[in-house]
């Protein structure tokens, strides 16, 4: 089965972002497809590199760039949620003139039309989130 | 992309304690231009999202709610509001903003966008759906 996942919380606050890595990570593992991950409200800040939990805890971060790496995922972050809470990679960090950029490896910003198309084109989509 | 899905948006939450409802009519208007059959499902405190009057002045929110109007212009009319939470918070259809929209097919005739269903014919309508987004 082909599915696309949003996930609509950050890491560490809800549990969400957890219980959706370990979904993909086990559809995967059973042979099915994920099309397209969304990260929209807070869930933008799983793509922020700048997160630095304590060593005796689970990476969030790190763990969908892996994720990405192993599985070619596509991991896309909403253009417009990841602006309001400070998400950039270069691009968008030189066209509002930011002195940086934070996204981490693995993901790309875009717009919410992926989402859409992620309904679209996907047998199913998982919605986690509060 | 010819093929149409069913989409239902589902609000839950009141409009400005938190930013789901903003977020989730930018979703809705984004994906108006992708021709779906849409449609918005209004339940709990998401009923709050369709008050008439909403005056944000004095908390300093932006007052998006005349953007709820627009969704007739982007084809979105079938807006579903669940009576039993309309009840519980101590409001009626007349609380609620008149949306409406023009039917091409009927001589342009304006007509009501807000429908309220029970909770048993709600069910039925998630049912139906292809993709179900939450907000």
């Amino acid at each position: 089965m082909k599915f696309s996942v949003m996930v609509n919380e950050g890491p560490y606050t809800h549990q969400a972002a957890d219980t959706a890595y370990h979904f993909i990570d086990a559809a995967l593992r059973a042979g099915h497809e994920v099309f397209r991950v969304f990260f929209y409200h807070d869930g933008v800040n799983n793509g922020t590199r700048m997160t630095t939990p304590p060593q005796d805890d689970r990476n969030i971060v790190n763990r969908w760039s892996a994720l990405a790496v192993e599985h070619d995922l596509d991991l896309v972050l909403c253009v417009a949620a990841a602006q309001r809470r400070g998400i950039l990679d270069a691009d968008e960090a030189k066209r509002n003139g930011k002195d940086g950029d934070n996204i981490a490896p693995g993901f790309r910003i875009s717009g919410l039309g992926q989402l859409i198309e992620a309904g679209i084109q996907s047998d199913r989509v998982l919605v986690f989130g509060d | 992309m010819s093929e149409t899905k069913k989409f239902m948006y589902v609000n839950r939450h009141a409009p400005y304690g938190t930013v789901y409802a903003l977020e989730g009519l930018e979703v809705v208007l984004i994906g108006a231009a992708f021709e779906q059959e849409v449609s918005m499902a209004f339940i709990g405190d998401g009923v709050f999202q369709l008050k008439q009057g909403q005056d944000t002045v004095d908390s300093d929110m932006k007052n998006f709610s005349p953007a709820y109007r627009a969704l007739g212009d982007y084809e979105v009319n079938r807006l579903y509001v669940e009576r039993d939470s309309l009840e519980e918070r101590g409001l009626n259809e007349d609380d609620l903003m008149p949306l409406t929209w023009e039917d091409e097919d009927d001589d342009w005739a304006e007509k009501k966008s807000i429908h309220i269903v029970s909770r048993a014919q709600l069910a039925d309508l998630l049912e139906e759906q292809d993709v179900i987004l939450n907000f």
